[in-house]
């Protein structure tokens, strides 16, 4: 089992295999349409993040003692992310997701999509996947 | 260009009067398809505000000395370009504002203690949320009833039910000139004097407008009007209000401050008359000499052949982008429209097609263009917008679709 820091290391080094842009998104848009979609019962306005742009669906579940998320977004290309997202968060410790910085889509060239103006969800969507991680883990304390 | 375009305008000579055209996004040639957002500033604009700064910089209408008299002269000779170009009957019955937002609020917010609620306000189906929000504040504030135009498939208001919606108790009816979503140019002649025939009084929504075409207050017998300075090749945060000078007069003020005061003890103040009781502080003064300036640009390059233009360029896009398989275009009222292009492809998403779009250089608006009812009506999540001015070309056109086929391949 990779950590967070390892499956970053690991896209970055996928990414820098790429020599521009157009390969990136190609890669993302391929990423985007392979991510498993979110199960529809859980497609519903509770889950829905808003962008002004794109909207994005996010749902977690506890498996033992890792977190396990499934997301949707109406477009492609915030999915490709999305499906990045998730390939590092999904099967970690929440107290690992909690406190993991996600600076390495900066260095595979995605910044601009997780800027906080360009209102396409992804922003509150991490958010979102940390605030699941931050209820699951006080959960696990409270049995603890 | 076709030799009937190079006749209307001088594109290369225009091209030079904005240094930004010239700079490159992501490594490309910047295409800039997004005017109707905002459009870009000339030399002659930017050289205005530099000027203001470097020579005229003082506040206005309160000092002695001469570079405040200077500064107020120049800032009044704005305010008497912009009633010229609208062809206003009073210099005073022009506002300068921070924009369309700003006029359309402080209208809104003169009715609320006018309002009753028994009264009913109109606005059409195509509104900008700016021209939608401002009056189901007021509603909330009257108790008066807020009802809507409908729009046909085509993007079109539909006047029989307009007709049909008018009443006595009809106060107020909002409409824009132009829908900044669709471009379509809405019958504001005939919206207004039908309105006037049961006494409501009509603002027009000119933000989309002003960029290509020239309003004649009068002859439309609007009672209010609204613009942007920054659709207008003008900076931002500066607009106007145009209002009939008795509505002006009747209307309280919006804002309380310095200049819109006549006397002011503890007990009571008097407003000033006519435009300062609107105007209070401290005005965006540069802004507002610089939207004289922009006025002047444009109407050097005269409004006739602007429109003549545009309409090329509209018509070229359109038959190209046509010819790329499931493009659906929004607003399709092909003599009734400014130039603007609202499309989607089938399948695809507009905010990844305008992702794309922007990796090679080329600016487009995509979302719901602040005006979700639209999006509601045609069931879409948004459209992608490309919107040309004067200063576009049939070359930028060619590379838009170039791109545009290129995005497609990618994404399916």
């Amino acid at each position: 089992m990779s950590s967070i820091q390892e499956r970053q290391e690991e896209i970055i080094e996928e990414f820098s295999m790429f020599e521009d842009w157009m390969q990136r998104y190609e890669y993302m848009i391929e990423l985007g349409k392979s991510l498993p979609i979110i199960d529809e019962k859980h497609k519903i306005e509770e889950n829905i993040i808003k962008g002004c742009q794109s909207k994005v669906w996010v749902y977690a579940e506890m498996d033992d003692d890792q977190v396990n998320y499934t997301a949707d977004s109406d477009a492609i290309i915030t999915k490709g992310i999305i499906a990045i997202l998730i390939r590092v968060f999904s099967g970690q410790k929440p107290e690992d997701v909690m406190n993991a910085d996600t600076s390495f889509i900066d260095e595979i060239g995605l910044k601009e999509h997780l800027s906080p103006t360009r209102a396409n969800g992804l922003v509150s969507m991490i958010k979102q996947m940390k605030m699941y991680a931050i209820a699951y883990n006080s959960q696990q304390q409270n049995k603890a | 260009m076709t030799n009937t375009s190079e006749q209307i305008l001088d594109i290369k000579k225009i091209r030079k009067d904005f240094p930004i055209l010239s700079r490159e996004i992501n490594g490309k040639p910047l295409v800039y398809f997004d005017n109707a957002a905002t459009s870009q500033t000339p030399t002659q604009v930017i050289d205005c505000i530099v000027d203001y700064y470097e020579n005229k910089n003082a506040n206005i209408h309160r000092g002695v000395h001469s570079l405040s008299q200077i500064a107020t002269d120049a800032y009044e000779g704005a305010r008497e370009k912009v009633r010229a170009h609208f062809n206003a009957e009073f210099a005073h019955e022009i506002i300068l504002t921070a924009g369309t937002t700003h006029s359309i609020n402080l209208v809104a917010n003169g009715y609320a203690s006018i309002l009753k609620p028994e009264d009913e306000i109109l606005v059409s189906a195509m509104e900008h949320h700016s021209n939608i929000v401002p009056w189901q504040m007021l509603c909330q504030k009257t108790g008066s009833k807020l009802k809507v135009i409908p729009m046909s498939h085509k993007g079109e208001l539909e006047m029989d039910t307009y007709k049909e919606l008018l009443n006595e108790n009809t106060k107020l009816v909002f409409v824009n000139h132009v829908s900044n979503a669709l471009g379509t140019i809405n019958p504001v002649k005939e919206i207004i004097d039908l309105a006037h025939a049961v006494g409501a009084k009509v603002l027009i929504d000119g933000a989309q407008s002003a960029p290509h075409i020239k309003a004649d207050v009068q002859a439309l017998d609007v009672d209010y009007y609204t613009v942007s300075a920054h659709k207008i090749c003008g900076p931002t945060g500066v607009g106007m209000l145009y209002g009939k000078e008795d509505l002006l007069n009747m209307l309280p003020p919006y804002q309380g401050g310095g200049e819109m005061i006549s006397e002011v003890t503890f007990e009571k103040t008097t407003y000033a008359g006519l435009p300062h009781k609107f105007e209070a502080g401290t005005p965006n003064i540069s802004g507002g000499i610089a939207f004289g300036a922009a006025l002047d640009y444009m109407n050097t390059i005269g409004f006739d052949a602007i429109a003549a233009y545009e309409m090329e360029l509209l018509k070229y896009a359109t038959s190209e982008i046509e010819k790329i398989e499931g493009v659906e275009i929004y607003g399709t009222t092909p003599d009734r429209k400014t130039a603007v292009l609202s499309f989607n492809i089938e399948g695809l998403h507009p905010y990844d097609i305008g992702t794309l779009l922007d990796k090679m250089g080329i600016a487009v608006r995509t979302g719901h263009h602040c005006a979700q009812p639209i999006m509601e009506f045609y069931k879409i999540p948004g459209t992608v917008r490309a919107s040309f001015s004067f200063y576009n070309t049939k070359e930028e056109i060619d590379s838009f679709i170039t791109a545009l086929k290129k995005a497609k391949s990618m994404l399916l």
